[in-house]
């Protein structure tokens, strides 16, 4: 029997995992030398030269107010192709570590809770269960429009002042 | 060869032509005896009416040919260009346009402008233009044709000919003299001239047939319908008089058909759609980058081969770039022209009266500038029409001329080219823009602005002084979003003011989009790109000026006092000063401000790739580049720098 299924690429930030449709993804990079943007949110807080092209890096880890921990030899940047305002954009996801691309069934995903949580519910679109574990599986349209800005990171964040 | 759609083709010479026109009409206006520009209307109508024909535009072809005849008359010195004719052709010309990009045109529309026309050129002896004005069935045929050389020795004559050919409709003749042989061989009793008619006529062939028939036997006779859209070759093949001359002169005659269109588009022009000169921009782009990488490579190498090449590519690449931008650049004319329509409409729509001057025309900038600068300067110059120009009465009261004056000019200084749009008006009221914007809250009441920042409140968006929206101003664009897109275009815009005197808005917008030469600089790690364009020079900040300038950030240069930022600490590098810091001095018009970095690593020729939208809000930067290694360095938007440091600058002078 089949389940409506999906092609995911996995990845960790800080212990978690998430998951990506597969088909989002452009290439898994090696580190980059990164060019920090002064005065930008550090959850876009650079941008690497991507084949020619300057694509914003994006830091999850500011959207689910993880720790930041140091680049390690497992740090990769995972290029994706996703509407950025309503214009197609490239765009970089640093992973502290890739893992494979899996099948992600219909019915090993549920809602998410609406407790129990602590990151903004809605950035993250499912949960999926996989061997006892959690694959969250984000909402990058809403976490790009509100710029990575969970509630708290906005206090310890406050707005470039200009 | 070229995949373009010939329709469009015409659509755009059309669009080329009634612009042309346009000006010729509008010039006449001043100039009404001026033969030069007759002859210029006279010929662009023509044109018009020739290649509308020859691309099945029927309607156009035949309305604009009335257009044409009234000139005709006109440039036979039978009619003056009144002012009154010009109206009644500038009219008319909307109509062609509509006529020609296929719009449905309101029933009517063309009988009503060809009746004024009609007026216009008065005496009224061609009833034919009223009679049968914008017939649908009315063909255009071209006749040629030439009688043996004893015609006249055996008693045929030419003049009822065309008398005859008139009755049929609208005729223009043209005398063929090619084959008048030189003085000295001239037999006088000889017949050696030919006739081009043009006939607009409700009737068939054979009517035309029916006027030669007496003469049909000796003569060589051409004709042809321009209404059709069949090559001129089939026409030809079809005709069922083949008079063995009339074949020889058929490469002749076709040729004369097409003649003024390969007079436009062959030989020293190419047309070629923008995208293509887009995609070739990108590519030179990736050159350029590709380049400095190869360039960066070689420096480091103590192969002199290699370096040789890597300097022989790095000229390519510099001349190519040139090249490219050269062929991107059109002059301002293209869009200055169209404002002496604009005027003329506002004259009649305010009943003001406007001098337009305009200077520098022949000023050159890349085309997505110019066409992105259309529509702000309509709105600056409408505004300054309906704003600043006050009414005839109101300026004699005042000691000015009767008429306003409105004055464009362009030049280019640097990389910029700076677009002014003056006029002599009343000037800005600040008292009105004040009261305007603390009632949009736009400032609190009794803020303190210098004239500078109470005048550039116009640009804030949410601000209109339009206390009554006349149709002119009230068109949804505000002064806010002409500032917008003059700094889409890394352009900036000011605005000076005298009460009584008038106004200047100038716009500073860079020659091209793509590329720029720039500074390399480093600040901490990071390195960053200065529009060298922005730059009026560097100069050393000592350790000793440093520590001594921490209280106040200025620096005296020629006895002019500099605010500085220093972008470490803009940018909280959180790194420390390096022992010889630099200050680039930038500015933009007016205002300059000192900008510290650490070091000053060289030019940078820099291809300016935009940031993404998540970094559109940042504000100090307007781009980015890659650089030789691959690094990325980000490009400074000079026009908000120098903001901050004049802010920067005021809060220092208030505090003390």
């Amino acid at each position: 029997m089949s389940q409506p299924a999906i092609e995911a690429l996995t990845f960790d930030l800080q212990g978690e995992t998430f998951a990506l449709e597969a088909s989002l993804v452009r290439e898994v990079l090696d580190l980059l030398p990164e060019t920090q943007v002064p005065g930008a949110p550090p959850f876009v807080g650079a941008v690497i030269n991507f084949r020619g092209r300057i694509i914003p890096l994006v830091d999850l880890r500011f959207a689910f107010e993880m720790e930041r921990g140091d680049p390690t030899i497992d740090t990769r940047i995972v290029v994706i192709e996703h509407p950025l305002d309503g214009e197609p954009a490239l765009i970089g996801l640093r992973a502290d570590k890739v893992h494979e691309v899996t099948t992600i069934t219909e019915d090993t995903t549920e809602d998410v809770p609406r407790i129990g949580l602590r990151w903004r519910t809605d950035f993250i679109r499912r949960l999926a269960r996989r061997d006892g574990d959690l694959i969250v599986i984000p909402d990058l349209d809403q976490i790009f429009a509100a710029r990575g800005q969970s509630a708290s990171v906005t206090s310890l964040h406050p707005p470039q002042a200009r | 060869m070229s995949g373009l759609d010939p329709i469009e083709t015409f659509r755009q010479e059309a669009q080329e032509l009634l612009e042309q026109v346009e000006q010729g009409l509008l010039d006449l206006a001043h100039r009404p005896g001026d033969r030069d520009l007759i002859d210029a209307v006279f010929r662009g109508l023509h044109t018009l009416k020739g290649s509308g024909a020859m691309f099945g535009f029927d309607a156009l072809a035949a309305f604009t040919h009335h257009c044409e005849t009234a000139f005709d008359r006109v440039r036979k010195g039978e009619v003056p260009a009144s002012p009154r004719l010009v109206a009644c052709v500038l009219a008319a010309q909307d109509h062609m346009r509509a006529l020609a990009e296929g719009r449905t045109v309101e029933p009517g529309v063309g009988e009503a402008l060809l009746a004024d026309l009609h007026a216009a050129v008065e005496g009224g002896d061609t009833p034919v233009a009223a009679a049968e004005p914008a017939d649908a069935a009315a063909r255009i045929w071209k006749i040629r044709f030439s009688l043996p050389a004893d015609a006249l020795v055996n008693g045929a004559r030419p003049l009822p000919l065309l008398d005859e050919l008139r009755d049929l409709g609208e005729c223009r003749v043209r005398v063929v003299t090619d084959d008048v042989p030189p003085l000295e061989d001239l037999i006088p009793t000889e017949c050696r001239l030919a006739w081009e008619v043009l006939l607009t006529t409700p009737h068939g062939r054979e009517a035309i047939d029916d006027v030669f028939i007496f003469v049909i036997d000796e003569m060589t006779l051409d004709v042809e319908e321009l209404t059709a859209s069949q090559p001129a070759e089939t026409i030809a093949a079809q005709d069922d008089k083949p008079a063995s001359t009339a074949q020889a002169e058929k490469p002749a005659e076709t040729n004369a058909a097409q003649d003024t269109r390969a007079a436009k588009t062959g030989g020293e022009t190419v047309r070629v759609p923008a995208e293509r000169l887009d995609e070739m921009m990108d590519r030179v782009g990736e050159l350029v980058i590709a380049q400095s990488r190869l360039k960066q490579l070689a420096s480091s190498s103590l192969d002199t081969a290699l370096r040789a090449v890597a300097e022989e590519i790095e000229r390519l690449a510099a001349e190519m770039r040139d090249t490219m931008m050269v062929v991107r650049m059109v002059p301002v004319i293209q869009l200055f022209g169209r404002f002496r329509r604009l005027i003329h409409d506002l004259q009649n729509d305010t009943g003001k009266k406007i001098d337009l001057q305009i200077e520098g025309e022949t000023t050159e900038l890349d085309k997505t500038v110019i066409e992105r600068l259309a529509d702000p300067l309509v709105h600056l110059v409408r505004n300054a029409a309906d704003h600043g120009l006050e009414t005839p009465e109101q300026r004699l009261a005042a000691g000015k001329p009767e008429a306003g004056l409105i004055r464009l000019s362009a030049r280019q200084s640097g990389a910029e080219v700076l677009i002014t749009i003056t006029d002599d008006g009343r000037g800005v009221d600040r008292d009105r823009v004040r009261a305007k914007a603390e009632e949009n809250g736009l400032i609190t009441p009794g803020q303190v602005l210098t004239d500078n920042e109470l005048l550039n409140l116009i640009f804030a968006p949410g601000f209109s002084t339009a206390a009554t929206i006349t149709n002119l101003s009230g068109r949804g664009v505000g002064m806010d979003v002409v500032k917008k897109t003059i700094e889409g275009l890394r352009g900036a815009l000011d605005i000076t003011s005298n009460p009584g005197e008038g106004s200047v808005v100038s716009l500073r917008i860079p020659l091209t989009l793509a590329i720029i030469d720039g500074l390399l600089v480093r600040v901490g790690s990071s390195r960053f790109v200065i529009p060298l364009a922005n730059v009026e020079e560097c100069v050393e900040l000592s350790p000793a000026q440093d520590l001594r300038s921490t209280g106040r950030s200025l620096i005296t240069l020629r006895d002019e006092l500099v605010p500085f930022i220093r972008l470490r600490e803009q940018f909280k590098t959180g790194s420390a000063p390096d022992p010889h810091q630099k200050i680039v001095v930038v500015s933009t018009g007016q205002d300059r401000v000192g900008l510290v970095v650490d070091q000053i690593l060289g030019d940078h020729q820099t291809v300016i790739k935009p940031l993404s939208s998540f970094h559109a809000d940042v504000g100090a930067f307007s781009g980015a580049t890659i650089l030789g290694d691959g690094g990325v360095a980000l490009i400074l938007d000079i026009p908000t720098l120098v903001q901050l440091g004049q802010r920067h600058d005021a809060q220092m002078r208030v505090a003390g």
